[in-house]
């Protein structure tokens, strides 16, 4: 499978926030057609490194290629590229002054110029899929947190992005909304998607990645695929990290 | 109470009501554009030029309406700048709202989160997209109750007007009583003109706002 | 150079009128803040009750005190009263009646704006701890209400003192007013006085004003996320 194309790369990257190191001579690639899941205790600068792909973080050092061209500061190649790069984020971020079906509208029409009719039908054929086409004159605010993280994922899709970069998207959600929004990624995944996704979610991880990368304290400490990271940890870190999502049970004295 | 005396007066209280206007919008006119552009500055921190745009905010808003037109109007004179009343009244409130108006919108654009401006950019907007398909409609509407405060603020400061010799409805007040002692007529007839000026504005503001409200939050 | 006039002020005890009628202004706002704070913080409370008469009258006089200039009120004051009751209002006494009851409305607009922004939680968490309504109002919410009044209600301030600038159009010998005649008596001698004595005037209202304003903004800072 390393031989299929690689779509992005990250490479030595160096990033601070003023003297804190946040990633340290940091590099992965993603192939195309991939699911790499990137998992790690909090603040080990995972979502900085989504956040990089999108060009949304100036870098210190280093650069990030997509499909071998260099992303620079300058806004025409940004741009360009950030049409190929879908990103969902954590707190949905759909624009509150806009209806469901203008959410996923806007950017195809105004980007990429695409035919406004043709565009509708993807939408509410994008929205149905996820269950949501009767929603699609409602303002975001009148959805629930999973339905309108289900709506950023088909803005996003819209878009026909190469690789969608999910930034733990569940971490706002009340437990019972999770699952429908990790259905829908799980279906892309079947698909053959390619996605780089930050989460916390293990069994979800477990199940769709075929790469995990677990990260500390801004390096990679373990890289593997699921089955030898879950079950086979190497790494006294990623140990520790797995086991802090189980409790011992309780011996009453 | 003398409604011959009221309708003997009616036409020159129109007439002055219609001064007020005329200066009072056009000054407002220019204090939304001023107010723009300044926040603008503000709001992208434009180097030394919002340096300047700081000093200005702080002094119209520190200092009182009727103060400032006595400075424009009888004193920059003084200094070879000649001034006539309505272009100094209109000139005095579009800069007095101007300061307001920056402040207002300074604070709408500063309400839009940062990560919006991403998400709309991890979309693909190019920065010019991204203001003015998703910044600047929600400034709006986070703006809107505080636009609406500024603009019937305006319009009350317009009262100030008659100490620089313009004929509005305060000088007509003001001139109708010392001539002839019909206080309580003159005194209505001001309250009415103001209420005229002044309630339409207040109704339409608060229609505005819920308008807006409605477009946020959609229910 | 030509002669602005800033020299005039220099001249005999101009400089020290011009302070006296700097205070005549301070004086009357002083006054205004006063009984708007003593009379607004009781009417706000009021206004947190769900009386519907209590709204009403609220409602329409924090209308009128909307949309109706403070000059027209001034007016209505002190040319009103002298018509209908035959007193013969002094302008200074006018004055503070129209500020007080300006300023009365606006603060306790933001008195109320300030209880209800306090949320139900705080008051139902409070009681869940055992606290009885007493302890609960000193304790938990009038501590966070004063925080969310007292950058707004400092901001009252400045606009009193702004406002009260409007006193000399009924007569009251303020700040601007004395300014203008220092200009006349020295017509002759500096005809250029009006851009040194205005624009000294100007800056008087600035300096009195700006420190405030920037407490104001300074509290409303240190409190916002807390």
């Amino acid at each position: 499978m390393s031989k299929k194309e690689e779509i992005v790369r990250v490479d030595h990257i160096t990033k601070r926030y003023e003297e804190n190191a946040i990633l340290e001579d940091f590099s992965l690639s993603v192939y195309e057609g991939e699911v790499v899941v990137i998992v790690g205790p909090s603040g080990c600068g995972k979502s900085t490194i989504l956040r990089i792909m999108n060009g949304l973080e100036p870098v210190q050092k280093g650069e990030v290629t997509y499909r071998g061209e260099k992303v620079d500061g300058k806004l025409g190649s940004i741009t360009r590229i950030r049409e190929k790069v879908g990103m969902v984020f954590q707190s949905y971020e759909l624009f509150p002054h806009k209806t469901i079906l203008q959410n996923v509208m806007l950017a195809p029409v105004l980007v990429q110029k695409r035919d406004k009719k043709e565009v509708k039908e993807e939408a509410l054929q994008l929205l149905s899929r996820v269950g949501l086409s009767e929603k699609k004159d409602n303002y975001p605010r009148q959805l629930s947190g999973g339905q309108k993280q289900r709506v950023a994922i088909v803005r996003a899709l819209c878009m026909h992005p190469e690789v969608l970069l999910f930034d733990e998207v569940t971490a706002a959600l009340d437990p019972e909304m999770v699952r429908e929004v990790l259905e829908v990624i799980l279906s892309l995944a079947k698909e053959g998607k390619t996605m780089v996704i930050v989460t916390h979610e293990m069994a979800f991880a477990e199940a769709i990645a075929d790469r995990v990368i677990f990260l500390d304290a801004g390096h990679i400490e373990e890289e593997g695929t699921a089955e030898e990271f879950f079950r086979h940890p190497k790494s006294e870190r990623a140990k520790q990290f797995l086991n802090s999502f189980t409790y011992d049970k309780v011996v009453h004295e | 109470m003398n409604w011959e005396v009221i309708s003997s007066y009616l036409p020159l209280y129109w007439k002055a009501m219609l001064l007020t206007l005329r200066i009072g919008w056009l000054g407002i006119l220019f204090a939304i554009l001023i107010g723009f552009l300044v926040a603008i500055v503000r709001f992208y921190k434009v180097p030394v030029v919002s340096r300047i745009a700081g000093v200005y905010i702080e002094f119209f808003r520190n200092t009182p309406l009727l103060v400032q037109l006595f400075f424009l109007y009888f004193a920059l004179p003084k200094i070879g700048i000649p001034m006539n009343a309505e272009f100094t009244g209109a000139l005095g409130l579009a800069l007095l709202g101007g300061a307001y108006m920056a402040e207002t919108f300074r604070s709408g654009l500063e309400s839009v989160a940062k990560i919006q401006t991403e998400s709309a950019m991890s979309l693909g907007l190019n920065k010019s997209q991204t203001v003015l398909h998703i910044i600047f409609p929600q400034a709006f509407s986070v703006s809107v109750p505080a636009f609406v405060a500024n603009v019937i603020f305006l319009l009350k400061e317009t009262s100030v007007f008659s100490a620089i010799s313009l004929m509005d409805l305060m000088f007509r007040a003001k001139d109708l009583i010392g001539l002839y002692y019909k206080t309580t007529e003159c005194l209505v007839l001001l309250v009415f003109f103001y209420a005229l000026i002044l309630i339409p504005v207040s109704v339409l503001g608060d229609r505005l706002e819920r308008r807006v409200r409605h477009a946020e939050f959609g229910d | 150079m030509q002669n602005l006039g800033i020299d005039v002020l220099f001249k005999g005890t101009n400089m020290l009128r011009l302070l006296g009628g700097l205070w005549v202004s301070l004086r009357i706002s002083l006054i205004a803040v006063g009984f708007s704070i003593a009379l607004g913080i009781p009417l706000g409370m009021l206004m947190t009750k769900d009386s519907k008469i209590v709204k009403a009258i609220a409602r329409l006089y924090l209308e009128i005190v909307r949309v109706m200039p403070q000059m027209v009120l001034l007016f209505i004051v002190f040319f009103g009263t002298t018509r209908i009751f035959g007193w013969n209002l002094n302008a200074e006494l006018a004055s503070v009646i129209v500020f007080s009851f300006w300023g009365c409305a606006e603060m306790s607009d933001l008195v109320r704006g300030a209880f209800i922004s306090i949320p139900k939680h705080q008051y139902e968490s409070a009681r869940a701890l055992g606290m009885n309504s007493f302890t609960v109002f000193f304790f938990v919410i009038l501590p966070q209400t004063l925080r969310r009044l007292l950058p707004t209600s400092i901001n009252l301030v400045t606009r009193m003192i702004k406002t009260t600038s409007l006193v000399m159009m009924i007569g009251v010998v303020e700040v601007l007013k004395v300014g203008q005649q220092i200009i006349e008596a020295n017509r002759n001698s500096s005809p250029n006085a009006a851009f040194g004595v205005y624009g000294t005037v100007l800056l008087l209202y600035f300096i009195g004003c700006w420190p405030i304003s920037m407490l104001s903004k300074y509290l409303e800072k240190k409190w916002s996320n807390s």
